[in-house]
């Protein structure tokens, strides 16, 4: 029997074929999956924001997009990933609410996608697929064995990338 | 050092968990005019919870949430949320709306959104001006925004404002009894963090 493995708000883990990785109800925090296809191990990472260095309150590392992923290529490797087979799928991002003010606030769902681009793109791991932006709330499942991403949204069809 | 850290954080918590009763209380008083019922409300739950706890309270991340956010201007800056689980926004929307509980758990439509944000307005108005009054500080708010999604999503927003302070976040349970029906409402005001401080300076801390 498979387990289902969950991931919280600023917070990462770990799976194993053939068990489930999730984070549920994703809003504008990103959550960021790595894969190592071919030993089938894949980690999350659910980034509530973009920089560390632009935060005093930094010790939690899996809050932030540059720490998150970095922390979680350390693990992986740990259980026997390897860093050079390592691919990346992503959603989440929304902008939960439809402001039109140019307030910073409301825009971290698209500054979050952005930081996890440039990090990923930095430390040159590629990004198969992506889910991002819009509206809507998400909770997302990756299925190791496949390589499967579950995208699933209050009133909308389930998605797999 | 450490010490008087821990200290000051008791104090900070105090005010604000103060600030968040009043705010609370008067934020009542206008929904029981609004709908014109009386409203018992209890003492409010003032917590300081880790972002994992924080959607459990509502009833886990995935339970289906009405927010109104209304960003705040003037001498705070920041956010306000009211965040109702959608069975009992639909109970207040046809209380306001003076029809029958229909036991309508989908959507809500046009005319219902608009009753929500109205409901909104109104509660976030009353609490604003009570901590308004207590500052002595002029705080003034945006028209509200409705999203209605999962409790994890709608509360990522203020949890990723808490994010850049530290790893909780202050949540303000009321609930409110409406004849025989308990309501769960929740508060979350989230000033930005030069905010936070003149909201602390100006209450002499």
């Amino acid at each position: 029997m498979a387990d289902m493995i969950k991931v919280g708000m600023a917070d990462l883990n770990i799976c194993h074929s053939p068990d489930v990785i999730t984070t549920l109800g994703l809003g504008s925090c990103v959550g960021v999956v790595l894969y190592d296809k071919g030993r089938k191990i894949a980690g999350m990472v659910h980034v509530m924001l973009p920089d560390s260095t632009k935060v005093r309150q930094n010790q939690n590392k899996a809050k932030f997009a540059d720490t998150g992923i970095d922390l979680l290529i350390e693990m992986l490797q740990k259980e026997g990933a390897v860093k050079s087979a390592l691919t990346a799928k992503i959603a989440g991002g929304a902008q939960m609410f439809a402001f039109n003010s140019n307030n910073d606030m409301l825009r971290v769902g698209e500054r979050n996608v952005e930081a996890v681009k440039t990090k990923l793109n930095s430390i040159g791991i590629r990004i198969l697929a992506e889910d991002t932006g819009l509206n809507y709330g998400r909770t997302v499942e990756f299925y190791p064995e496949t390589g499967d991403f579950v995208i699933k949204a209050v009133g909308k069809p389930v998605k797999t990338i | 050092m450490q010490e008087k850290d821990e200290m000051d954080k008791d104090i900070e918590f105090d005010v604000l968990t103060e600030i968040g009763n009043i705010g609370a209380g008067n934020a009542t008083t206008a929904l029981s005019k609004l709908i014109n019922t009386r409203i018992d409300m209890h003492v409010p739950k003032v917590e300081l919870l880790g972002f994992s706890e924080l959607a459990e309270i509502v009833g886990g991340a995935e339970t289906l949430v009405a927010g109104i956010l209304l960003s705040l201007e003037g001498d705070i800056d920041g956010m306000m949320l009211f965040v109702l689980e959608s069975s009992a926004a639909h109970l207040l929307v046809d209380q306001l709306m003076g029809c029958q509980t229909t036991g309508n758990t989908e959507g809500f439509s046009d005319m219902e959104q608009s009753a929500l944000m109205e409901i909104g307005n109104i509660i976030a108005g009353a609490y604003l001006s009570s901590i308004s009054t207590l500052t002595n500080m002029l705080v003034t708010s945006s028209v509200p925004y409705l999203a209605v999604d999962m409790a994890g999503a709608i509360l990522s927003v203020p949890a990723i404002e808490f994010g850049k302070l530290g790893d909780k976040a202050l949540l303000i349970e009321s609930q409110f009894k409406d004849l025989d029906v308990d309501i769960s409402g929740y508060f979350i005001l989230i000033p930005t963090l030069e905010s936070y401080r003149r909201i602390l300076t100006s209450l002499g801390l």
